[in-house]
């Protein structure tokens, strides 16, 4: 069992150190990956990760970015900030002399530890659905990219929706949301923003705290009956999620009245709750599935010709992965504009933050990269490094997740007071003049 | 011959009382120091500042500050992460509050706070020992991280409860370049370990090691053993604090209350254990085993070819090996790493001649 699998991996190690010193004469452009593949949040780790480098053989495959090819490698971190640190150091000066885009670690702590460094670098340092909301200034924030959406356009979008629902924001009066949010800093982060949605269209919120991890939710749930909401907006986090769908329907909450947040929203929140979980609303970003012209693409020319990154082939198309590959799209188009800018040939980071901030995604694009529905429209700016802040909806049949909705935007121009001034506190506080985005070209 | 001391001779007190009576040793901690002042900030590259010799000069005051409760003053504490988490969270917010306070002022406020901590936590110390002790000083973990979460003041109503470091400036030099923060973190850190050991050399460590012996005893002889303990909790809190505003300044430049956990408390445990209890020099070499070894073995498994073992894998693979290794090491020399250095200068004072 043991040798031939060795001998195939090391048949393979050498060619692939071969094609590596061949390839050497070809313009590279790297990408550090600081993944996880141990540890507590290995699934998202191996989801992520998985397409984002399927993604990239999928664009090596057909001959790159403009005749430039991509390569990576990764480093461990399990999730932990200081590793994440020391991969990110060991990472940055990228490989063979094919110099590094940006950085995507996938973790809030480690983007938050490297944002410093990122700046000083002039790496961009990408946090796609996560990461500081207050980031999405773009001037105080110059390399942070917090792609898509942040927490505060969230909870918008979730608001929004729940009043399409109810048939318009005006019939939101009255109306009871409680949300369930993880006892940390990134449960707690979107409490001020429900607080001013509430006063704003007029109906009550309610907080309750789930300590960490959330293995035991009896008594917040009873509370949530006695208190009879609307809607249970559920901020949870790894095996929060399918306790919180187990315990609902113990005492009778219906599944379909509970909304995940961004992180409740894979298959694997959703599936060990089982028969608890049929009819659970979450948002995404990215519907999963496998339908989408670029995903059969990458099943054709990466999966089916054995070199697939996902060790278990069923997550193929799920919503970890998915993310990966919206994530792939979103850098891979990132360096394609600045490219047209700056010359078809390996960039440095500071050229790619420049992609980035002018980075342009419409139908017709998304169209042609064969991502429609998959990915938002998106146009970022150097005052606005989000640049989309819309989600889909989609309800688990006990089996899959399947879309319910179109985009939902998220009320960004409420927000954006709000973003600002946290941005200008930070500027204050670390001595940061901020960018004249005016001037910027 | 390397340690030959013959001709060395003590003609005055102060001379026998020196902090290094060997000329040998003398000598060598001025290389040393020379070296890591003034060779490494040339040599050095980002990577080996950011990453390696700011965590381990930092992990290895943290090891001083548990060092002094429990291997001198024979307190057992879980509690070193918090103490960590309280300087580095005071640090921040005298700095916050108190606009114009200089950057070393603020680590000595942030390291005081810790101290008044631990004093607090130390009380129970008074009446229990050993393991019921360990309790009491995991009470200070979770509460800490709990306090420092649930009240958005201490973060600066951060929305994430980070705290980021503020401008590293001393006297207008700006210290916040990898170097910069590298000889800023070795101050501090030379500073400290020369008050450490001169605190277990002068009548307060004494009296710790005394009561580490058998406190019973040390209360017959006429140690106060109120003052005693909680003046180790102090100190070690105080050491504690500063290598916590350390670590979220100079090294991460970010933390938020989750960054000091159990685990960290457990590091931080376990480079004593690993250096060996009661020892100064320990704390670098059981930091060091800490900081560097993952390292190698991480660097080393990077140049295996690709694909020749799953990454996932090869970490696991890692922990087992440093696991594997902590314990042969232990059984071989249970006293830890400063007894295999003290075990190897003795030798080479005997060197070539021995009796």
């Amino acid at each position: 069992m043991f040798k031939p699998t060795f001998a195939r991996s090391l048949v393979l190690a050498l060619s692939l150190a071969a094609a590596a010193v061949t390839a050497q004469a070809e313009p590279e452009q790297y990408f550090p990956l600081q993944s996880y593949r141990v540890g507590p949040y290995a699934a998202g780790g191996t989801g992520f990760f998985g397409g984002f480098i399927d993604y990239m053989q999928y664009v090596n495959a057909n001959g790159g970015v403009n005749g430039v090819k991509l390569t990576w490698s990764e480093c461990e971190t399990e999730y932990v900030v200081e590793k994440g640190v020391e991969c990110y150091e060991r990472l940055k000066k990228g490989l063979n002399g094919a110099p590094a885009a940006a950085t995507n670690p996938l973790s809030v702590g480690i983007a938050y530890a490297t944002l410093d460094r990122s700046t000083a670098d002039k790496l961009p340092l990408i946090t796609i659905n996560h990461g500081r909301t207050d980031s999405t200034d773009g001037s105080v924030f110059p390399y942070a990219f917090p792609l898509q959406l942040n927490p505060y356009s969230e909870v918008s979008a979730i608001v929004n929706y729940i009043g399409k629902q109810a048939g318009g924001l005006d019939k939101l009066k009255g109306q009871k949301i409680v949300t369930l949010y993880h006892g940390s800093p990134y449960g707690k982060e979107t409490i001020p923003v429900l607080d001013l949605l509430a006063k704003k269209y007029g109906f009550t919120v309610e907080h309750v705290e789930v300590p960490h991890p959330g293995n035991e939710q009896q008594s917040q749930w009873l509370n949530i009956r006695r208190a009879k909401p609307d809607w249970v907006i559920l901020r949870g986090w790894g095996v929060m999620n399918p306790v919180a769908l187990k315990t609902a329907q113990k005492v009778g909450f219906p599944a379909n009245r509970i909304i995940g947040n961004i992180w409740s929203n894979s298959e694997d929140d959703a599936a060990p709750a089982g028969a608890a979980a049929k009819g659970f609303i979450s948002i995404t970003t990215h519907p999963s599935g496998t339908e989408f012209p670029v995903l059969k693409g990458i099943k054709k020319q990466v999966v089916d010709a054995g070199k697939g990154n996902l060790a278990d082939p069923k997550r193929f198309g799920s919503v970890y992965y998915n993310l990966g590959v919206v994530n792939g799209i979103l850098n891979i188009e990132a360096l394609r504009i600045a490219q047209d800018k700056f010359g078809k040939k390996p960039l440095s980071g500071e050229q790619v933050r420049w992609g980035f901030e002018n980075l342009k995604l419409d139908d017709a694009r998304l169209k042609s990269l064969g991502a429609l529905g998959l990915v938002q429209p998106l146009k970022l700016s150097c005052a606005d490094h989000e640049g989309g802040g819309a989600v889909r909806f989609q309800q688990w049949d006990g089996q899959k997740w399947s879309v319910i909705s179109d985009w939902v935007q998220a009320d960004r121009a409420l927000l954006r007071p709000i973003i600002e001034e946290s941005a200008r506190k930070y500027a204050k506080e670390k001595g940061i003049t901020p960018r004249d985005c005016g001037k910027e070209g | 011959m390397l340690y030959n001391e013959a001709g060395q001779f003590s003609i005055s007190y102060a001379g026998e009382r020196r902090l290094f009576r060997l000329r040998q040793d003398r000598r060598a901690l001025a290389l040393l120091l020379a070296f890591a002042f003034v060779i490494v900030p040339f040599v050095g590259n980002d990577y080996w500042f950011s990453a390696i010799l700011i965590p381990f000069l930092v992990l290895s005051l943290a090891g001083l500050g548990l060092n002094l409760l429990t291997g001198y003053a024979g307190q057992l504490s879980l509690g070193s992460a918090a103490f960590m988490a309280v300087g580095a969270f005071a640090a921040y917010n005298f700095g916050l509050r108190l606009p114009g306070l200089p950057l070393l002022a603020c680590l000595f406020l942030g390291g005081v706070t810790a101290a008044l901590v631990a004093v607090v936590f130390g009380l129970p110390s008074l009446r229990i020992k050993g393991f019921y002790l360990i309790v009491s000083t995991l009470a200070a973990q979770f509460f800490v991280s709990w306090a420092l979460t649930k009240f958005g003041w201490f973060s600066n109503d951060n929305a994430s409860g980070v705290i980021s470091a503020p401008p590293l400036t001393i006297f207008g030099v700006d210290f916040s370049a990898p170097v910069g923060r590298y000889l800023l973190t070795l101050s501090v850190v030379a500073a400290l370990f020369w008050l450490g050991k001169n605190l277990v050399r002068s009548e307060l460590g004494r009296n710790w090691m005394a009561v580490r012996d058998m406190d019973t005893a040390a209360a017959v002889i006429g140690i106060p053993l109120l003052k005693t303990k909680l003046l180790a909790f102090a100190l070690s809190g105080f050491f504690l604090g500063i290598a916590g505003s350390l670590w979220a300044f100079t090294y991460l430049g970010t933390v938020e209350p989750h960054g000091f956990d159990l685990n960290r408390s457990f590091q931080v445990l376990f480079i004593i254990i690993l250096s060996g209890l009661g020892s100064i020099l320990g704390n670098f070499l059981g930091a060091a085993f800490m900081v560097l070894f993952p390292l190698l073995l991480s660097n080393l498994a990077g140049a295996l070819p690709v694909g020749l073992i799953d990454p996932g894998q090869l970490e696991n693979l890692q922990k087992f090996i440093f696991g594997a290794l902590i314990i042969a090491f232990l059984i071989k020399e249970p006293e830890g790493l400063a007894r295999l250095w003290q075990r190897f200068r003795e030798r080479v004072r005997l060197w070539p001649l021995r009796y």
